[in-house]
């Protein structure tokens, strides 16, 4: 089976600083892997790029055995993001914001939809509000909602959990991963949260100063650096003391 | 289709939420339309051919359906920019393309909310219909509109390579071209070297094709047609300048860190 994302040689360089140096990424069908790395490591850099928002330097991203780069539209409707960096309008209801979306991305049947992401995310007891009266746990729900209006195939999360409390992280976890097997997705994330990628994730990138300084599942990490955290891994990882 | 009638909703759905918004839409026409007709009922007695045909206020409402239309199509992109919700709309199918289609066509609607409420208030007020001018006023007014896009184009794309601090751009540029469209005034009333400017500014062809038609009654499709061409060119380079803008923010990250 081919991959879902394969990126080659993946550069970006602004002016004199290079973000991201000769990224190569193999994400296959059905995986949850994180991107993690300190403030200036290239994370966002990264996804920025895998969703076309960001042109890069040199290198190639092939996303369902399509150029990414050359013909970013003809995929763009099979994936979806969620970022705390970027809001959904602020005067629209959330049933609003959702229909809107849904249409975006070209959703057969919305209502049936919106009825599912309204009982997948619990949105029930706000779906009329404006999503500025919402607190900001409710509108990282609705920003979630939003990323899987159109069922996509590949989902780009960064931080999803940011600003939840512990329970409600819980269950968006248990989602995802339910999303997952139900769907086939394959899930990218950004996060700091080392719990939440040793719980979830089938694999962690760990990028340092623009480039991928070490992968492998959770367990294989926590083995190799003879840790019991994989927060341990990170800082070592991070310090310099793990590149390959 | 699907994709520009959804960011059609979006905009229907932001209107809906605030009447104050499409009150001020109104508000702004009107206020011009009533304070314009003074005027001109004031110059009625004292210099009636400045007034004839009830020029004043038609020059008046046909110049502001110009302006009407730039503001409406650059503040709904900026609500986009204010939200912080281009960073959505960028990673979904939508094209810019059909953003541009999306944006212009919130922006007529808008105008007609605008100006239809003036135009239909001077009748009783003033006594002065544009309808009078039958088709020639869609031709007038289209023009207009379509320069109004064509200007929102430059500004859309400064906005997206340069961010939020261009904002003022929005309010500034249409002014830059009103003292050589001629609108209260003909064209022989400017220097020699304004008048050779004036020429290559499309809304001077159409405010002198106004007076035309509403003094001496003469239908000066000359001016009409070369007022559309100019259009249709300034149009082309704006959209080239918005598409040139667009990939110069792709290349430098901007589209992510364009709110406030």
């Amino acid at each position: 089976m081919s991959p879902v994302l394969q990126t080659k040689d993946l550069t970006k360089r602004f002016s004199k600083v290079l973000a991201v140096d000769r990224l190569n990424l193999c994400l296959e069908r059905g995986s949850i892997t994180a991107l993690l790395g300190g403030n200036g490591a290239g994370k966002t850099t990264t996804l920025s790029m895998l969703l076309g928002l960001l042109k890069p330097t040199s290198g190639q991203i092939e996303l369902f055995g399509e150029d990414f780069i050359e013909n970013r539209f003809s995929v763009l409707g099979r994936m979806n993001f969620s970022s705390p960096y970027v809001d959904l309008p602020q005067r629209l209801t959330v049933r609003e914001n959702l229909t809107v979306y849904a249409k975006l991305y070209g959703v057969r049947g919305i209502d049936e939809r919106i009825r599912e992401l309204v009982e997948e995310f619990h949105l029930g007891d706000f779906m009329d509000r404006r999503l500025r009266k919402l607190s900001s746990g409710q509108k990282t729900r609705v920003s979630l909602a939003k990323s899987m209006v159109n069922r996509p195939d590949f989902l780009l999360l960064d931080e999803p959990t940011a600003s939840l409390d512990p329970s409600t992280t819980n269950w968006i976890r248990e989602l995802l991963n339910q999303y997952r097997k139900e769907t086939g997705a394959t899930i990218l994330f950004a996060s700091h949260d080392m719990r939440e990628v040793e719980l979830l994730c089938d694999e962690v990138l760990l990028m340092r100063k623009g480039r991928l300084v070490e992968r492998g599942s959770p367990k294989d990490l926590l083995a190799k650096y003879d840790h019991d955290t994989l927060e341990q891994v990170f800082l070592q990882v991070n310090r310099g003391e793990g590149e390959r | 289709m699907g994709r520009i009638s959804a960011l059609l909703l979006r905009y229907v759905y932001l209107l809906r939420s605030s009447w104050p918004r499409v009150i001020e839409i109104a508000y702004w026409p009107t206020m011009q339309m009533i304070i314009w007709g003074f005027v001109s009922r004031h110059f009625s007695s004292s210099s009636p051919e400045l007034t004839a045909g009830g020029i004043l206020i038609s020059v008046v409402l046909v110049w502001d359906s110009l302006f009407r239309s730039h503001i409406s199509y650059t503040l709904s992109f900026l609500e986009e920019m204010w939200s912080r919700n281009l960073g959505n709309l960028f990673v979904s199918p939508l094209r810019p393309a059909e953003l541009i289609v999306a944006l212009a066509s919130v922006s007529l609607m808008r105008t007609l909310i605008g100006m239809v409420p003036a135009a239909l208030l001077a009748i009783p007020f003033f006594g002065v219909s544009v309808f009078d001018m039958g088709l020639h006023l869609l031709a007038f007014f289209f023009n207009l509109v379509f320069t109004g896009w064509a200007i929102s184009q430059f500004v859309t794309g400064i906005l997206i390579r340069y961010g939020l601090g261009a904002e003022s751009l929005t309010w500034v540029l249409p002014f830059l071209i009103a003292p050589f469209s001629c609108i209260y005034y003909p064209l022989e009333t400017l220097p020699p070297w304004m008048q050779s400017v004036a020429s290559f500014v499309p809304t001077s062809y159409v405010f002198e094709g106004m007076r035309a038609l509403l003094i001496n009654g003469e239908v000066r499709t000359d001016l009409l047609t070369s007022a559309f061409l100019l259009n249709l060119f300034y149009f082309m380079v704006g959209v080239a300048t918005f598409f040139f803008a667009f990939d110069s923010a792709r290349k430098h990250g901007l589209l992510l860190q364009s709110g406030e």
